[in-house]
């Protein structure tokens, strides 16, 4: 199958990637050229396979339930493009 | 030491002769991060740094310098600088990922593997360029230009190569004599393809045993770190100290990390080397293939026994990696939001979606766009099965092709990449040409396999070629054993020609 214009906008728009027109169409030949190459996995038989979710048998641990950090706001903000009065700052939202 | 002649000398020595001279009292540790820092000032011209730090490494060879005037234990690395890959976050130092979403950042932690590197002595001299987030094999992606290979080829030629990617930074500062090793990060092909271009030699561990605890993720189920460095002892001894348990990992091995360069041996009587079928295509550069055979036969003069074997869906390797990848990634990236760090651009009277939107496309370049969007289409309702869960399956088939193979071998040998590296700019055109260039490293990706490129020797142009060699899991120290037997054969002592 082969992806259109309004298809990469939408991709983009899920993306959340802002793009032009002219950028939305290079990226139509370019996104068909690798979508159409992967394509070829559909001929693989996998009958009775489970998909791989960890290649190296391991099983998810759990700690014990007692805090382990915490008290770090200003570290945790450091790095914001925007903080006020301990909060990361957005625009303002209104739905 | 005084004499500069002398001072050039220390460039050219390997960890393990740094770290045991500076034992010894041939020289002290600020003599070898002075000479150091000297190279990587004289070098801008390869571009490899994005934040050079002296001072970093001067503060820790005085450490050792002090350590050892006090008589005291000496740490495993004391005395040693290395470069550290700008994907690993490091405490007051900017980390990028190449990237201009996060140019500014400078994280207020440490990544589990670089601190223990400088826990064991191990000194800072910068961090390395690389492509951006990883994605790329020629590290043409990375927003603070290019990395330029320090080889050239013969006759003239003084095109600008690929020190290849992820890890070019690494690759080009390590064959510069830049720095004696260096960090690197593979997803699927990042440390090998690069050590394979310039020269030296890498390996990725079995996935799990280094922690990805503070490294900039790109897609989770295969970032794997590993050292880069010019011999396969050294790539052992720093590997003992990158890897290990870490509980803020969740994908971690709680396992003891092995004594790998105690264990080094380069005889390998007893080891059946498998030779897979399926990477000699019709078409392989009859310069890989040549090399190839040569390393089969230094291994069968080290004792190894050959067989052929067959990784059957080998030729599925790559789309699947490029489903897998670019999925995990369109995940992963999503945390750039222009909120909590990097980047933002919030248009006049945006509001928060168009703040991301607007942040993404200013933050990102084309090559990370492109993999979100592939990411994102493959996950997207409708598609998901057909490609995402079908890549997971044969992600499956993959593993079990090892597996199989494994069977019958102890290890495998095959070429690391299929052409020495290329001129900036020759596959740049072509998203799809540059994947291509992951076609050998790609598969052991998949499958979570130890993984080393040791140096092959010279082609035609006087570029060097690689050989890979792949391990059973949790397997390293076989893998360390073959790039012993290999490097101990080929005897690669070629060096690019300074021109920088």
């Amino acid at each position: 199958m082969s992806i259109d214009l309004q298809t990469v906008k939408k991709i983009a728009s899920l993306s959340r990637i802002s793009v032009t027109d002219a950028e939305a169409e290079a990226m139509v030949p370019e996104l068909n050229n690798i979508l159409g190459w992967v394509e070829q996995l559909g001929e693989v038989d996998v009958t009775g396979v489970e998909p791989m979710t960890a290649v190296i048998p391991n099983t998810l641990r759990l700690r014990e339930d007692v805090v382990t950090d915490g008290n770090v706001r200003d570290r945790v903000l450091a790095n914001a493009p925007q903080a006020e009065h301990g909060f990361f700052a957005v625009p303002k939202v209104i739905e | 030491m005084s004499n500069p002649a002398d001072k050039s000398a220390l460039t050219d020595l390997t960890v393990a002769e740094i770290r045991d001279g500076f034992r010894a009292g041939d020289f002290s540790a600020r003599e070898v991060a002075e000479a150091f820092n000297a190279n990587v000032a004289a070098a801008k011209a390869l571009n490899a740094f994005i934040v050079e730090t002296p001072e970093k490494a001067l503060e820790a060879a005085d450490a050792a310098d002090r350590a050892k005037a006090a008589g005291e234990p000496l740490k495993p690395l004391a005395g040693v600088p290395i470069g550290m890959k700008d994907l690993f976050c490091t405490e007051g130092v900017q980390t990028t990922a190449a990237s201009h979403m996060l140019e500014g950042f400078t994280p207020t932690y440490e990544s589990t593997v670089s601190k223990k590197l400088w826990d064991a002595g191990a000194g800072m001299l910068g961090k390395l360029n690389l492509d951006q987030f990883a994605m790329g094999s020629s590290n043409e992606t990375s927003y603070y230009g290019n990395v330029i290979s320090p080889w050239r080829r013969g006759g003239g030629d003084n095109a600008a190569l690929a020190p290849g990617g992820s890890s070019g930074g690494s690759s080009a500062a390590i064959s510069a004599r830049l720095c004696p090793a260096a960090t690197g990060t593979d997803t699927g092909g990042s440390i090998r393809q690069p050590a394979a271009f310039t020269g030296i030699s890498g390996i990725k561990p079995t996935y799990g045993r280094c922690s990805r605890w503070g490294i900039v993720a790109f897609a989770s189920s295969l970032d794997q770190a590993g050292p880069m460095a010019r011999t396969v002892r050294d790539n052992a001894i720093l590997l003992e100290t990158m890897a290990g348990f870490d509980p803020k990992d969740s994908t971690s091995l709680d396992l003891a990390v092995p004594q790998w360069e105690a264990n080094l041996s380069s005889d390998l009587k007893g080891k059946k080397v498998g030779i897979p079928r399926e990477y000699r295509p019709d078409g392989l550069n009859a310069e890989i293939s040549a090399m190839w055979d040569r390393g089969i036969e230094w291994l069968k003069d080290a004792g190894a026994e050959v067989v052929e074997v067959s990784l059957p869906h080998t030729k599925y390797a790559l789309p699947t990696y490029y489903i897998i990848a670019p999925a995990e990634a369109s995940s992963n990236l999503a945390r750039y939001d222009g909120v909590r760090y990097g980047q933002r651009d919030l248009p006049d009277g945006a509001g928060l979606q168009d703040m991301y939107a607007a942040t993404r496309a200013l933050g990102f370049g084309p090559e990370v766009k492109r993999r979100i969007m592939i990411g994102t289409y493959v996950l997207s309702a409708g598609f998901y099965d057909a490609y995402y869960t079908q890549a997971q399956k044969v992600r499956a088939l993959i593993a079990r092709d090892f597996e199989q193979a494994f069977e019958k071998c102890d290890l495998l040998l095959t070429p690391t990449a299929p052409s020495a590296s290329f001129a900036l700019g020759e596959k740049q055109a072509d998203p799809l040409a540059m994947y291509l260039n992951d076609v050998f490293t790609v598969p052991a990706s998949l499958a979570g396999l130890p993984a080393m490129a040791v140096p092959g020797g010279l082609d035609a142009q006087g570029l060097p070629l690689g050989l890979q060699i792949v391990g059973k899991a949790l397997d390293e120290q076989t893998v360390l054993n073959a790039g012993l037997a290999i490097e101990e054969r080929a005897g690669f002592t070629a060096r690019p020609e300074k021109w920088w």
